[in-house]
């Protein structure tokens, strides 16, 4: 199991948080609204088969707020940036919620640098009449909680979290994610338009009990990205990388381990 | 000291317990709750109101804009304004204000406003405001983009009205080719500018700086003191002396023969409007970057949403004046001197207080308070600047 390296890195005057670890084939993971956290079991995991980097938004955690930054697209090109600047090819690219509609978002725009896309309960696009909570509405400890379908591990996640010394990071977080996603809320009413651009393979893992973006949305990027493929996560809520971190390690090698037999 | 009637509107008929069970008058409380044929009788006994306030003596009459609750029924105050700015003969017409940041197009303001002032032939105070955070949820609003979209649209507002148009408006909010607002305002420049704030000092320092009127929303009176001093210590490094014309401070006034009367007969309209019509959750009033991080943590940390309040604690601390006519005199000359203001914004009716009752309390204070005050400036340390 590969550590990490914690580093800052500037593109183009933005100092933003980079965590870093394994060897191998690039894997970019963009993380959701509750920020970059900590180096995950599941991003251990993979870095036992690949160079893993865990990028921190601009806005969040330690990275800067550039006064260029308003929207999802300023992230998109952003990204697009950093994929220069390191000089990254081939690149798997794994977008969380909020991440996956950035990843998304960059995809329709240059797939150049891309070797897979893989979006796990992503932000980005609307279905309409799908329940879905307000997040903005909810207290610290339900907005966690609305997390997990486990409410054993949300108690565990909200002690973990709940923390006077992690409130002034997650202030800033709820700031920046305000920003991207207020309105309309957590998805770009153009998007749906442009995401047949995607060419490269892509996987859908859905948490089945997610209550942010149930699965009805998993079907409908599914819909919208041809020839993309939708695993579903049992007995999982929105984020199946921290809930269900080995069965979402398997499900994204043997996706990637399929596109290499198909290639 | 000049004295307004200040109306939230309520809908006073509104289900108590209702809104306890949903956390909220905000928001989230559904319509289904508002009765039309009540609301329609409200909002003729509330602009009767208005109008007995003008012939009252009272110096003006205010109105301002909240949306989606039962706290006040105003979504659109220029609709009000509009009814009142003819029959409203001598008395001011306030609007505190219009919630800028929430307008796709704040031009509409500044025509707004300029109708209204030539309406009134000039008896018109614009007032600007960003919003409480729960405007952000109701309509669709960036609360991010709070602070950027009030200044701009109070920029293109007063440039509207002071600049001969045409001309070109390209800001990062909002932009226009063609600026040129038909009427101009009827008073020159323009009509006075007040700002009503919770006590943001970004806030007070830019009013100070720019000279408008300062309006403190409710607060203890300490708190009130203290903002308005900081209002004179900007404006003394703004290069000049604030006048107490400058600083309003809104209140709640009750008055009956007795101390003990006005306590009991105010009691549960008073604490329908702290504890019912006010409440919120804190997410509700503080949406992600309304304001900057350091002032929601301390409104997080002083937990001012889940508080109860009863009569004894708003009198104590002076957010409210509820007395026989001696007490209320007394209390209010002492928290001008205290606080050094000359303008009281002053609901008369509040909460879930009847028709009948209103009336009666701002009679009683057209005769028992308004006269004592009438050329009342602040004593003691305030003096000096009052002259």
């Amino acid at each position: 199991m590969a550590d990490q390296t914690m580093l800052m890195m500037a593109v183009r005057g933005c100092n933003v948080g980079l965590m870093r670890g394994g060897a191998g084939q690039p894997l970019v993971i963009l993380h959701g609204a509750s920020g970059a956290g900590t180096w995950l079991p599941f991003m251990r995991s993979l870095a036992d088969t690949y160079d893993v980097v865990v990028p921190e938004h601009p806005g969040f955690g330690a990275s800067d707020t550039p006064d260029w930054l308003d929207n999802i697209h300023d992230l998109a090109y952003f990204y697009l940036d950093i994929l220069d600047q390191l000089d990254l090819r081939a690149v798997h690219l794994i977008g969380v919620s909020l991440g996956g509609w950035i990843a998304a978002e960059l995809a329709i725009r240059s797939t150049r640098r891309l070797s897979s896309l893989t979006l796990v309960d992503a932000a980005g696009i609307h279905v309409p009449g799908v329940e879905q909570i307000d997040t903005f509405l909810r207290t610290d400890e339900q907005r966690i909680r609305d997390f997990f379908h486990d409410q054993a591990l949300a108690d565990e996640m909200v002690a973990r979290l709940l923390k006077p010394e992690l409130e002034d990071v997650t202030m800033k977080n709820r700031v920046a994610t305000a920003r991207l996603v207020w309105q309309p809320r957590g998805y770009d009413p153009n998007l749906h338009k442009w995401l047949h651009r995607i060419d490269v393979p892509t996987l859908l893992v859905w948490g089945a009990n997610d209550r942010l973006f149930p699965k009805d949305y998993a079907f409908a990027w599914q819909r919208l990205i041809p020839g993309s493929k939708v695993a579903i996560v049992p007995e999982c809520g929105h984020v199946p990388h921290v809930e269900k971190p080995s069965v979402f390690v398997s499900e994204l090698q043997s996706f990637i381990n399929g596109m290499r037999a198909a290639a | 000291m000049k004295v307004f009637n200040f109306h939230l509107m309520p809908y006073r008929h509104a289900d108590l317990d209702a809104i306890e069970k949903n956390g909220s008058a905000w928001v989230t409380y559904s319509n289904r709750h508002y009765d039309p044929d009540k609301g329609a009788e409200l909002y003729h006994e509330y602009l009767d109101q208005m109008e007995l306030a003008d012939r009252l003596g009272f110096d003006g009459v205010c109105l301002n804009e909240h949306h989606q609750t039962a706290y006040g029924m105003m979504p659109i105050p220029g609709v009000l304004a509009g009814a009142l700015a003819r029959s409203v003969k001598r008395a001011k017409l306030a609007v505190l204000g219009r919630a800028l940041p929430l307008l796709n197009n704040p031009l509409m303001v500044a025509e707004e406003y300029a109708m209204l002032d030539n309406l009134t032939r000039g008896r018109f105070i614009a007032g600007f405001v960003r919003g409480i955070g729960a405007e952000y949820h109701a309509m669709g609003i960036n609360p991010v983009q709070s602070q950027g979209r009030f200044a701009e649209a109070h920029d293109l507002i007063v440039r509207a009205w002071t600049e001969p148009g045409p001309f070109a408006y390209t800001g990062k909010h909002y932009q226009f080719n063609y600026v040129n607002p038909w009427p101009r305002p009827c008073q020159r420049p323009h009509p006075p500018i007040w700002i009503p704030s919770q006590g943001s000092s970004s806030t007070i320092r830019w009013a100070a700086a720019m000279r408008y009127t300062y309006a403190q929303t409710l607060s203890p009176i300490a708190v009130v003191a203290r903002f308005f001093q900081m209002y004179r210590d900007e404006a003394e490094k703004a290069g000049y002396q604030a006048s107490p014309d400058q600083l309003a401070w809104s209140n709640t006034i009750y008055v009956a023969e007795t101390d003990e009367k006005a306590m009991r007969e105010a009691r549960p309209h008073l604490e329908a409007l702290v504890n019912r019509f006010l409440k919120m959750p804190i997410e509700m009033l503080l949406p992600p970057g309304y304001s900057n991080i350091e002032s929601m943590k301390r409104v997080r940390a002083a937990k001012v949403t889940g508080k109860t309040s009863s009569i004894e604690d708003l009198v104590k601390t002076g957010v409210v004046i509820v007395g026989s006519p001696n007490t209320v005199r007394e209390k209010l000359a002492e928290y001008q001197d205290l606080a050094g203001f000359n303008t009281s914004l002053t609901k008369t009716q509040f909460g879930t207080l009847p028709d009948d009752m209103a009336r009666a309390n701002m009679t009683a204070i057209a005769q028992e308070i308004l006269p004592h005050f009438r050329n009342r400036a602040p004593q003691g340390k305030q003096q000096a600047a009052a002259e």
